[in-house]
Order: structure tokens, then sequence, then C-alpha cells
């Protein structure tokens, strides 16, 4: 499969503290690859480090054919990867729509946008109908789904999602990851998905790294990451 | 009191309130995006002001030279962004703060040893200081010229903030700085345009101030400065909405103080014009502008 994210020996961290232990990784076009791992691991520091908001101190980050280590973070989303960061962040002051405007904000081809966003109504209707409304009043749900509608408008190749389950009801994440699972069937968007509810993850994935004080520990299909057991084995079964 | 006096005491009211909401919008914009207050925003209204002054001087209109003044308070504006903010990039808060005092220490000293420490007129068009008759009422002519400018100023800065994509970017940032930055906005730009609208705003105020106050001098910027921060605080830090109100609440309290004190104690408006604001504060710590926000939260 041809790989659109390939990342070689990766150290990151913050000031003088490494989190992340030379990781390597590639994702292949239209893949959705989860990073599971417990608090702490490291997932988060891996996503801030691929999309630039800190700088990796060793190793190599080629993205669609680029290196783009070292890359600013308004550089990076110009290349085609959105990172939908954790906790979802959405502007809680400014409207649905201009949430959504924000989103294209990287992109040259406005009006394209603009019918880009009439066909994400479709998919996100709940977005359409409160489109005048403060995003602050949106449900958690709603939020999240607002989180990745923008990222999707500034029309990325490689969609990174950290913790997209988080804070949100049962019965919403499943909605949530259904949509994932449909927008990569429907666009053949590539889907790094970091998460920490296992069982959801790995449902829609169709690879996983386990990430744990990080060190990829583990990797494989979907199938054979769920054989591990990761709840008791790896990361602790509180938050199964 | 008569109506005619109410009116009047109104719209003295309104033109402070104006000048004040500018200054403070100018404060609160880089405040709102960077999370820094600039220590230095009092002397972007002074090298305006210096500025007019060498212009009048040498015989240029009033008017045309506030165009000027308005141009040097950008360009100001600009130079401590780049010599107190931009070094620091990343620095603790404190440095940045102690570093915009800075730069408003030296702009100061320089005035002072360089121009002069006294105080310099500046000539004001005398139909300035003129009033409209209207049946009974007394309009003076600069407050109303103030009032205009002002809702002129603040109408193009909401239409700007709200339809213009860099001011939706800036409003963003206000709200999230990385999460715009990770939406493709360049923090770099964005800073730049922070500052940018700041001495805009400033220069705007700063004329205003000096067509009212009609001089110039080293330590002219305090007072703007003092009341900007005054205002932000009143209207909730680091929300533009706010800083209007606040400004416009500081200008009312100030201006009824003025009225309603007996003549002994006017001197100490100033004083109990903080300690009105202190009381607010105590019964609102969050300033007024948490009112309208807590109901979306």
């Amino acid at each position: 499969m041809d790989t659109l994210l390939d990342v070689r020996g990766l150290v990151a961290g913050y000031g003088p503290i490494t989190v992340l232990h030379e990781l390597s990784l590639h994702v292949g076009r239209g893949e959705i690859v989860a990073i599971l791992g417990a608090n702490g691991a490291g997932k988060s520091t891996l996503l801030q480090a691929l999309v630039g908001m800190i700088r990796p101190t060793a190793g190599a980050v080629a993205f669609d054919g680029h290196d783009v280590n070292g890359n600013s973070p308004e550089q990076i989303v110009r290349r085609g990867m959105t990172l939908v960061p954790e906790g979802r962040r959405i502007f809680s002051k400014l409207s649905v729509m201009e949430n959504l405007r924000m989103g294209a904000y990287s992109r040259r081809d406005r009006a394209v946008a603009l019918e880009q966003m009439d066909r994400y109504f479709e998919l996100f209707p709940v977005l359409a109908d409160r489109r005048n409304q403060a995003a602050g009043t949106l449900s958690g749900g709603e939020q999240q789904q607002l989180a990745i509608c923008r990222a999707l408008l500034s029309n990325p190749s490689l969609l990174l999602l950290d913790e997209p389950s988080l804070g949100l009801a049962p019965v919403i994440v499943d909605k949530v990851f259904e949509l994932i699972a449909t927008l990569r069937d429907e666009t053949g968007l590539t889907i790094v998905l970091v998460e920490q509810s296992v069982v959801d993850a790995l449902e829609i994935a169709d690879r996983a790294y386990v990430l744990s004080n990080g060190r990829f520990t583990a990797e494989g299909t979907s199938e054979q990451i769920a054989e591990l057991d990761l709840e008791a084995n790896y990361l602790g079964g509180d938050n199964a | 009191m008569t109506v005619e006096l109410l009116v009047q005491q109104l719209i003295n009211a309104l033109s402070l309130g104006s000048i004040y909401a500018l200054l403070a919008l100018g404060l609160a914009v880089v405040y709102s995006v960077l999370g820094l207050l600039n220590f230095a925003y009092g002397e972007i209204i002074t090298i305006a002001g210096y500025c007019m002054f060498f212009l009048v001087s040498g015989g240029m209109d009033f008017w045309y030279a506030a165009i000027f003044g308005v141009i040097a308070a950008i360009a100001t504006s600009l130079l401590i962004q780049l010599v107190a903010f931009r070094p620091l990039r990343g620095a603790p808060a404190n440095a940045v703060i102690f570093a915009s005092f800075a730069v408003s220490i030296i702009i100061k000293a320089l005035i002072s040893n360089v121009i002069s420490p006294r105080p310099r007129g500046i000539p004001v068009p005398s139909w300035v200081d003129g009033v409209i008759q209207l049946g009974s009422f007394r309009l003076p002519i600069l407050a109303l010229i103030t009032i205009a400018i002002a809702v002129v100023a603040m109408v193009a800065l909401t239409w700007a903030l709200h339809y213009s994509t860099p001011g939706l970017a800036i409003r963003a940032a206000a709200e999230d700085f990385t999460v715009t930055r990770l939406m493709g906005a360049p923090a770099g730009r964005l800073i730049l345009l922070a500052f940018v609208l700041s001495g805009i705003l400033a220069g705007i105020a700063g004329v205003l101030w000096i067509a009212r106050t009609g001089s110039v001098s080293p330590a002219m910027g305090f007072t703007p400065l003092l009341q900007s921060f005054i205002a932000i605080v009143l209207g909730g830090l680091g929300n533009l909405r706010g800083a209007v109100i606040g400004g416009f609440a500081l200008a009312f309290i100030e201006v009824a103080l003025q009225v309603l004190l007996p003549t002994a104690v006017v001197p100490f408006t100033a004083a109990l014009t903080l300690v009105a604001v202190v009381v607010i504060l105590y019964f609102r710590p969050q300033g007024f502008s948490k009112l309208a926000q807590e109901r979306v939260a």
C-alpha cells in the first residue's frame, strides 16, 4: 500500500524531558490506524510532534513524500495533515459557521471550501441546523462533530484525531466512531486515531500501535491487537 | 438639574466614554491574543501626540496632522512589539511585562531629555471648541466629533472582526491561540495584526484625547494607560465587548461624580472613581461582560 505518513526514530519531549523514544510508524493511504495507550503514554505528545506544535529532537517525518520534520503547524496543515485536538477545542464564542470558516483558513480555494461545507452538512446535519448558533451552546457530541468538520474543511489527506471519545456518553461515542468510519469509506480519507477507549477504536481501525511510556510495545492488525487483552495487560482496566 | 444640563453631561460622558472605549479596545486586542498587557501602551499616544505637535508647529492643519499621528501610533505599536514582545516569545509573562515597562520608561526619558520635560501646547482649531445651539441645548462640537469618530471606528472594527478572515482569526486566537495556529493561521502574523489594530485604536483615541487637552507632555500616556487598564478590568479581561462597556462605565462614573459631588470634593473625583470601581469589582469580580457569557456556557 502507498505510504502517506512515515515516521522513523522520532524523539520528542518538553524541554529536557524526553517523552517519545525513537518511535517509528507508518500509515498507508486510506487506512485507519489506531494508537492506543494509557494516560501519559505519550499519545498526545506524538500528535503534537507530528503537527509541529513541538519540535522533535531527532528522527524523520515524511508526509506525502515531503520531509515535514520541524515544519510549523501552519505549514503542516497546508500540506494536508490536520489535527482534531484533544477535548475538541472548538471556538465556543464563535458561531458554528465561523468555526468552520476558521477550519478553511489555510485554503486559497475558499469557494470550493464553501461547496464542500454544503456536502459536509449532509454528513453533519445538526451543524447545518445550528450554523448561526454560538458553538459553546452545542452538546458534547455536537461539538465533537464540529471539531471534526472544522478539521475536514482544511481539506486534509490525513486526519489526526486525539481522543475523540473523551468526555462523551457511550451512545454518542458509538455515533462519533461510526462517523469516522463513514468518512474513510466515503472520502478515502486517511485517519490516525489516538484513543484510550481500546474496544471502540479497534472496531473501526485497520491496524493499531500500542504506546506505553513513550515506546511502541506492540503493533499489528486490529484483530491481532484485540487478542492481546490490552485493557488488562497494558492500560489498566479502569477505562474500559 | 435642568434637562439641558442633563443632556449636556450625557454628551460629555458619552464623548469621554468613546475615548476610553477606544483606548480600552486597543489595550484589550493585544491582551486577548497574547494574554499579556502592554504597559508601553500609553507611549503610543505620547508619540502620536509629539508627532502632531511638530507637524502643527510646522504649520500643518490639525486634522491632517492627526492622520500622521495615527500612522505614528501604528509605527510605535509595531516598534513595541518588535522590541519588547517578539524577542521574549515563550518567556514568562513577567519578563514581557517588565520589558514593556522598560520601553515605556525609555520613551518617556528620551522625550524629556531630547525635547523637553515640560508640556507643550498644540493649538486646536478654534471651531472645534465651539458649540452648536439647538433650541435651548448647547452641544459641544468636539464632543460630537469624538462620538461620531468613535462610533465609526467601533463599527468598522466590529465589521472587520466578524467578516474578514484575519479578523475572524483574531477572535479565534483570543479564545484559543494554539488551535488557531493548527487551523493554519501564522502566529507571527496574528500578533502583528493585533499590534496594528492596537496602534490604530490608540492613535484615534490619542488624537481625540489631544484635541481635548490641547497639549502634549512626556508623561501624558499615563492617564490613558491607567484608564484603559481600569476599563478592561471592569469589562472582564480579554473581552473586547467588555472593554467597550468598561470604557463607557468608567466615563459615566467619572462624569456623574463630577456633577453630583459638592464642589469641595470635586478635586478627589479620580480617587472616588477608583473607589467606585473597587466596589463594582467587589460585587462582580469578573467585571460586567461575564453577564452575557455565562448564559452561553
